[in-house]
């Protein structure tokens, strides 16, 4: 079987909903009947066939050759297979995804991996605001799941994340782990203002001391951990980091003292 | 088959006899291997045998840093018992009391198995609410705040059910010093050889013993057939030229570790031969009704 292949002919007139293009969605479902799919918004009503150009018949094995900023909710609730995306893509990129694989080979837009359960989203560029975040009025955001951006993030990334691993290698905007409530959040390149911001609990790790805490972080030392040996190491077999982040013993914060109080930033002396 | 004598030692025609038991495994790290070695013998004392201590317990294999999960240097122990319950019981209480409490340890895992024990799960409540959940990698870590930092420890840890304890062979010499260098010999050995512990002071059990006694509640007694002092008064095993035995008792992770550990613990002693160790090398078992492996020494030959 050929990876199923969605070939872009030419930037589209709309958005886009590619929530539908999941290997689970697609099995078993033959290409003429993918190319009558809906993936249009507005009144275009654009099908599959009218954007791309459709091969290959592997539904486990999905790629989309180009990219825009206009692919929305791309592998959407996904639970195995991979998909990989050669381009940018839209809002909401791996939205409650549970399993399987997506790589963006470009940049994401605002709210991708946004309430991840489980799987591992790679972003080579970089993604928009609210990376892992929950949408408006949900209670959390990511949990569970790996996920990956080796450029920047914007603002508030793994807002209210609850569970699973991000990890940002490119430094990221403001209030990085936002009302975090469990979880781990790794910052490679810095970090805007406020780390932590309203955070109950979970590690937010970074790679040198944030410009700014809330005041209502405290200093809590910096004794030997062996969680930060742990971490390190497997930040490298992941293949995340190429070289240890936190060291033997990194200096500790801790907060947000203004909520819960039992979060964590962690950082190299 | 009659006995046979290799490198000039006797090999009895006889068996080992051992028992199927519960097992599981942790790595313990620390900063140095002189630390890791001290929580893993102090989590392993007092741990000979389940006659009276409830639980086996030794050090399995050193770890070297580049083998453990957090890069330091480790020990892999073992800890054998008859039932699941037991099982957790000593791990929890070894565990909580030994390791959790020495500088710089953290806990690992140390085999996966058909059912899990609880580990950094039940110690946790040591941290007073303060302790921090931490999944990595599909692993969920315990850190627990102590003294000198944070006691790192993994969740759970396996069981298997398939382990194999009283696996033993007898070094039998001319003299005390000669049987215990043969059995020291055979111990070195032994340590090489990866799921397989000999849990006594040592690894060497000079009180070898037969099923119950004379006096009620025995649950063992003196196997006065292999006492060389009570050559000439009772049915003795022992020729004229043995004047001291000393048991090498073997707990494995499975059969074959037992029957590896075996095979190289006899190699030692028939290596080292009889001038200067043993002159004969027997088993214990209980003439094959009780226990369901059965090790024959000629078959443990090197």
């Amino acid at each position: 079987m050929k990876a199923l292949t969605f070939t872009l002919v030419a930037e589209p007139p709309e958005r886009l909903d590619l929530s539908p293009l999941t290997p689970e969605r697609l099995a078993g479902i033959e290409r003429r009947d993918i190319e009558r799919i809906q993936i249009g918004i507005s009144k275009h009503g654009s099908k599959v066939g009218d954007i791309f150009r459709v091969a290959g018949n592997d539904p486990l094995d999905i790629v989309f050759e180009g990219g825009s900023a206009r692919l929305d909710r791309v592998a959407e609730g996904m639970r195995g297979g991979s998909v990989r995306v050669i381009g940018n893509v839209g809002a909401q990129g791996a939205r409650a995804m549970r399993g399987g694989q997506l790589t963006i080979e470009g940049n994401a837009g605002p709210h991708a991996g946004s309430g991840m359960r489980g799987g591992r989203l790679e972003v080579t560029g970089n993604a928009g605001d609210h990376l892992g975040a929950p949408l408006a009025g949900e209670l959390a955001g990511m949990n569970g799941g790996v996920l990956i951006v080796r450029g920047r993030a914007g603002a508030f990334a793994a807002d209210r994340m609850r569970r699973g691993l991000i990890a940002v290698l490119k430094g990221s905007g403001d209030n990085a782990g936002s009302r975090m409530i469990a979880g781990t959040l790794v910052v490679a390149g810095g970090t805007g203002e406020m780390p932590g911001y309203l955070m109950r609990r979970g590690s937010i790790l970074l790679d040198r001391a944030p410009k700014s805490l809330s005041p209502s972080f405290v200093e809590c030392g910096a004794p030997e951990s062996v969680f930060a040996a742990v971490i390190d190491r497997h930040l490298i077999a992941e293949g995340i980091l190429k070289r240890p982040l936190l060291g033997i013993a990194p200096q500790k914060y801790g907060g947000d003292n203004a909520v819960l109080g039992m979060g964590e930033v962690l950082f190299p002396r | 088959m009659p006995n046979v004598s290799v490198n000039g030692i006797t090999i009895d025609d006889t068996f080992a006899e051992a028992f199927g038991m519960r097992a599981t495994a942790i790595i313990i790290t620390a900063p140095n291997r002189k630390w890791a070695r001290q929580a893993a013998i102090t989590m392993t004392g007092f741990a000979t045998s389940v006659i009276g201590c409830g639980c086996e317990a030794a050090i399995d294999v050193e770890l070297p840093p580049s083998a453990t999960p957090d890069g330091r240097p480790g020990c892999r122990v073992m800890i054998f018992a008859m039932g699941t319950d037991e099982l957790q019981k000593q791990l929890l209480n070894r565990v909580g009391q030994c390791v959790l409490t020495s500088p710089g340890s953290a806990c690992f895992a140390g085999l996966e198995g058909s059912a899990e024990l609880k580990l950094g799960s039940a110690l946790r409540y040591f941290g007073d609410g303060w302790q921090i959940s931490k999944k990595i990698g599909g692993r969920h870590f315990w850190r627990v705040p102590v003294m000198d930092g944070e006691f790192l420890c993994e969740a759970t840890t396996g069981l298997t059910k398939g382990a194999v304890g009283g696996g033993n062979f007898f070094v039998m010499a001319e003299s005390s010093a000669k049987a215990l260098l043969a059995a020291e010999a055979a111990v070195a050995a032994i340590g090489l050889v990866p799921g397989a512990i000999v849990p006594f002071p040592g690894g060497i059990a000079r009180s070898g013993s037969k099923i119950g006694g004379k006096y009620k509640g025995m649950i063992a007694s003196a196997n006065e057939a292999y006492a060389p002092t009570l050559r000439g008064v009772v049915r003795s095993e022992l020729g004229p030229d043995i004047n001291a035995v000393l048991e090498i008792v073997i707990d494995g992770e499975t059969n074959d570790a037992v029957a590896a550990a075996m095979k190289a613990g006899i190699k030692a002693v028939i290596e080292l031969g009889p001038k200067r160790g043993a002159v004969r090398i027997s088993a214990g078992n209980y003439g094959g009704k009780l226990g369901k492996f059965i090790y024959s020494l000629k078959d443990m030959l090197p």
